[in-house]
């Protein structure tokens, strides 16, 4: 295998993309919680993307992305057998996994993904792991099986009610926080403003809300200064302070204000590469 | 010849109007002529004052002497036996702060350009290669692991490179250079001229693996455990500063170090070849008084701003950045504001950058560093509208590597603590130089700080592989 070779590609749901990638610097070393930074070709951006899954023995990563811009769509279109330009990592802090006895894992969208080698490592480490995963459809919909398969109990929610419940994911967890006492961990990975809700939940309970922060950064090891955030009042950088975060403490507007420094560059970049948005970020220009 | 002049011979500059809204380089080098006409200033002193400026000490009137008779290429070989990055550093280096200051010629009328000779004689060589090789010693077999490409790194591996090591460069970014890749525009120092300087090191055996970030991919005991005798921690400044006022996370504020390295690093001034976005700023403040400043300002005008204006908290003469680049950035249009304070950045609905309140500021009395200290003036507030705000007022060190090393000793800054005429840290067969060390300062000295740690790692791998020499 050649480095950062795809070794597998395939979609798993609409626009969202899983790679195992050939990687034994960033598996040596990684842990959940842990991300990693990607590159396509040469003059690309450097794309972070948390890692998804690992294996150690085989030297091999699993990164999970949706296409929603110029630099997500070129990587969506590399085949396998290709090798990507760059990856560096394992990169920020890793996750806290050991000392828990009941945690709440809720992901969102694609925050299944990075939510899932955290509830894997809580529930190895002995904690009884109740998995909360939401889209807004059945088909965007990810990790189902790899979820279940690690979760004591797992609940499933989509906005539109294609499947499991019609609900957002604070629903059943409200629900939970009401009814059980002894939670003593919530990790959320989504959407800002799924983990906004999610740390609103359950702040009233006092469980202990882990939010992981993917702002836009490029060097990724505290060079650039441009992944701050704003947490408990103070500046953090996501990349070297993060990713993870105490969700209830964590200025979530400010976080999507930044997260949307280039969308205008971004839409005319995706506009450019004649991309079809279909989740309404961008919509087309008239020809 | 013709009859020596008492001024430096002018160093030929792309016309101000033009060169602030391109990116080409700003200096043009000197011809042959102006070479030789320059070189013929030197007075070739017996106990030349310049070379005691040099931090790695190269033979200045050797080289001048070999330019003065046309041996062009013999005189770049001869500064590469000093300094393995001739024309990053007769760029780049602050020669009018150290060679140049102590130069004789310059008592009456302008020292000798050394810098300008110094890259013409690089480029010369660049440009008419003769295939002559420079000397190495024969391979010795020990291996050397260097963390870092910037100056410092690059320094250590030519070094030891040429003493017969066998050198691995290990680089956290795509691309090797260090702060010559992402920090120096490309108006300043040439892409290519860095490219050139990093073959020159491919040539001479040394391997360069770029996106490995030690302390996370690999650690320094897994390279001791592969086989390396020494390691040597060049990893440059690292967390950029920000002012510490209201604002500073609006979008449009970004670090100098940011703001640098999406331009250079990732190309972001070459629309359309990369794909890596910056704001195109119309009205731009920079804050800082460096050369990183003078960067920032003069890529924000090449990138369309219409105002560029630099805030320094002092007066035009406490600045730190180079006379050369001031100078280059008062013609290119840089709008000053000495003596100012910023207090808060104002945004908008959109969490948008659109102004700054800052207050004007006189000098006092003279502080512990002996610079006069800036006061506030009573009632000297204003508001200036701005779009994107950039910070350059210096890093913090990086904590990722020394974070994995706890037992390699720092400061409460956190930069790594070495004796100073080693570079040896409290950690056996670790080695550091350059910013991590220093904190922020210039290519030379982290150079001139590679050249001290690449003799004290040769002179302590002699003594470990003393006693196995002998068994064997």
């Amino acid at each position: 295998m050649k480095t950062y070779e795809i070794i597998h590609r395939e979609q798993i749901a609409e626009r969202v993309k899983v790679f195992t990638v050939y990687a034994p610097l960033i598996t040596k070393h990684c842990r959940p919680g842990q991300f990693l930074i990607v590159m396509v070709h040469e003059n690309g951006e450097r794309i972070p993307l948390t890692i998804a899954d690992f294996d150690r023995e085989r030297g091999i990563v699993e990164i999970v992305f949706q296409e929603v811009g110029k630099s997500t769509v070129r990587l969506g279109a590399m085949e396998e057998g290709e090798c990507l330009h760059a990856i560096v990592g394992p990169l920020g802090h890793a996750s806290g996994i050991t000392g828990w006895n009941r945690v709440v894992a809720v992901g969102g969208g694609i925050g299944v993904a990075p939510v899932f080698p955290i509830a894997r490592g809580c529930k190895q480490n002995g904690a009884r792991v109740t998995s909360i995963i939401g889209a807004r459809t059945r088909e965007l919909l990810i990790y189902e099986e790899k979820m279940r398969a690690i979760s004591d109990e797992m609940i499933i929610c989509t906005d539109d009610g294609s499947y499991g419940r019609q609900a957002m994911v604070t629903e059943p967890l409200l629900k939970l926080l009401k009814t059980e006492e002894e939670i003593d961990l919530c990790v959320a990975i989504g959407p800002a403003i799924m983990m906004k809700s999610v740390a609103e939940t359950t702040r009233p309970f006092g469980v202990k809300t882990m939010v992981s922060l993917n702002s836009i950064m490029i060097d990724g090891t505290g060079m650039c200064g441009g992944c701050r955030v704003s947490v408990g009042g103070k500046t953090y950088f996501a990349c070297v302070d993060g990713p993870e975060f105490d969700g209830h403490e964590v200025d979530f507007d400010l976080l999507m204000a930044r997260q949307g420094m280039y969308r205008d560059q971004e839409k005319d970049a995706a506009d450019e590469s004649s991309h079809p948005c279909r989740i309404g970020l961008h919509p087309r220009k008239p020809a | 010849m013709t009859k020596k002049r008492s001024t430096r011979v002018p160093m030929r500059a792309q016309d101000p109007g033009a060169r602030s809204k391109n990116f080409l380089e700003v200096n043009l080098g000197y011809t042959e002529e102006e070479a030789l006409e320059e070189a013929s200033r030197c007075l070739m002193c017996r106990g030349p004052q310049c070379v005691k400026g040099c931090p790695v000490g190269i033979d200045i009137p050797g080289f001048i002497e070999r330019i003065k008779e046309g041996r062009f290429n013999d005189a770049a070989r001869l500064i590469k036996k000093r300094n393995s990055l001739p024309a990053v550093c007769g760029r780049v280096c602050s020669q009018e702060e150290q060679c140049e200051t102590l130069c004789v010629v310059g008592k009456k009328g302008n020292p000798v350009g050394i810098g300008n000779l110094e890259r013409f004689a690089a480029d010369h060589e660049a440009g008419h290669p003769d295939g002559i090789d420079i000397d190495m010693a024969p391979e010795n077999g020990h291996r050397i692991a260097v963390i870092g490409s910037g100056p410092a790194g690059l320094t250590v591996a030519s070094d030891l490179a040429m003493k017969g090591y066998r050198v691995t460069v290990f680089e956290a970014l795509h691309k090797a250079g260090g702060v010559l890749a992402y920090g120096i525009p490309e108006f300043r120092l040439p892409k290519a001229i860095v490219q050139r300087e990093l073959d020159y090191m491919t040539s001479l055996g040394i391997e360069i693996r770029c996106n490995i970030l030690v302390g996370a991919s690999v650690t320094i005991p897994e390279l001791f455990a592969d086989g390396y005798r020494a390691v040597f921690i060049g990893t440059g400044a690292g967390l950029p500063r920000f002012l510490d006022i209201p604002g500073e996370n609006l979008n449009g504020v970004y670090s100098a170090n940011e703001y640098l390295t999406r331009s250079n690093l990732m190309r972001a001034y070459d629309l359309g070849a990369a794909d890596t976005p910056i704001a195109h700023g119309k009205r731009v403040a920079v804050f800082g008084g460096g050369n990183v400043a003078m960067d920032a300002a003069r890529t924000a005008l090449r990138l369309g701003g219409e105002e560029v204006h630099l805030f320094y908290r002092r007066s035009r003469e406490e600045m730190p950045a180079r006379k050369e680049e001031v100078h280059h950035a008062d013609e290119e249009g840089i709008l000053w504001q000495f003596l100012t304070a910023p207090l808060e950045f104002i945004g908008d609905e959109k969490g948008r950058l659109k102004a700054l309140r800052s207050r004007r500021m006189e000098l006092g009395e003279p502080d512990e560093s002996g610079r006069r200290r800036p006061v506030p003036i009573e009632g000297g507030e204003h508001v200036t509208e701005i779009d994107t705000a950039i910070v350059a007022i210096g890093n913090d060190s990086n904590p990722i590597l020394t974070r994995s090393m706890p037992e390699i000793d720092t400061n409460r800054w956190g930069n790594i603590v070495v004796e100073e005429a080693t570079g040896r840290t409290n950690s056996r067969g670790i080695f550091a130089g350059g910013d991590i060390v220093t904190g922020a300062a210039t290519v030379i000295l982290a150079a001139g700080a590679g050249r001290t740690a690449a003799n004290a790692i040769h002179e302590y791998v002699q003594w470990i592989t003393w006693g196995e020499d002998a068994q064997s």
